[in-house]
């Protein structure tokens, strides 16, 4: 699939709403500067990706997990990110689990039959959690 | 909990995970990436912005004018180790008038060097021929 180069851009709006939440009130970002980040953030997608596929091939795994991305961070060094990382990934699995559960109470109002089927999917959480997965993406169950 | 579209908007991360996702793939080693990993990824990068952005900031010229300029985040680049995978895409940049100069003053110094040299071949002929 070929990229075009805007598909390797991040948002504008969203680059420039962290830039400004960093810096103190009322100082002016230069358009310059903020192009500048947004390439700047770009290859360091690119970076991670690339230092967090080293950590995977060196397991042996196809799939890129969270403890590859950890890794990488502090190869990069930017030990700094790792605990702030850890806990927003913590807030960002019983956000998904909730989510689920809420999805799972709507079927159950719409279909009675299907309440056996959902208590049986409630126990097994790692195997949902991988189905999640965007529909696109091809996923190894690596246990 | 409101349902939301899948990929979507995550008000733990403001960065798009498709969009991260294409940038991530655009990388040829890499076969699939699961959804932890792309949440961090994006999670990351915010915090990078963020922390280039403010780095930036403290360290720089900008602050004078309570502003963040292009030759702040090109002197992080050029001066932090951390950052130093930057400095590449952030380049220094020099008024034109400024490299203009710069080429003049090589060429002549090419054009000294050049007269030094017809000197010294000039002088060694006429050793030879004495």
């Amino acid at each position: 699939m070929a990229e075009r180069p805007e598909d390797l851009n991040l948002p504008n709006a969203v680059i420039t709403r962290i830039i400004k939440e960093a810096l103190p009130d009322g100082v002016n970002i230069s358009k310059e500067a903020r192009s500048a980040i947004s390439r700047a953030a770009s290859v360091f997608v690119l970076y991670a990706t690339s230092c967090a596929n080293n950590f995977a091939m060196k397991g042996k795994r196809k799939t890129l997990n969270a403890g590859d991305v950890l890794s990488a961070m502090e190869e990069m060094e930017f030990q700094r990110f790792v605990a702030p990382l850890k806990e927003s990934l913590e807030g960002n699995r019983r956000e998904q689990k909730g989510k689920k559960e809420a999805r799972k109470d709507k079927d159950k109002k719409a279909d009675s039959e299907e309440q056996d089927k959902s208590r049986e999917e409630e126990n097994d959480d790692d195997d949902e959690r991988m189905e999640e997965e965007e529909q696109n993406e091809e996923e190894e169950v690596d246990n | 909990m409101a349902a939301r579209p899948s990929g979507g908007e995550n008000r733990l991360v403001s960065l798009p995970l498709s969009r991260i996702r294409v940038i991530m793939k655009s990388s040829p080693e890499v076969s699939s990436i699961n959804q932890d990993a792309l949440f961090l990824t994006a999670r990351a990068t915010e915090l990078f912005v963020q922390y280039l952005a403010s780095y930036s900031y403290k360290h720089g010229r900008g602050k004078e004018k309570r502003a963040l300029t292009y030759s702040d985040l090109s002197h992080t680049a050029e001066e932090c180790e951390t950052f130093q995978f930057l400095a590449d895409i952030l380049p220094k940049k020099i008024l034109a008038s400024k490299y203009l100069k710069m080429l003049e003053k090589e060429k002549r110094d090419g054009e000294v060097k050049e007269e030094e040299k017809e000197e010294e071949e000039d002088e060694s002929e006429e050793d030879a021929e004495s």
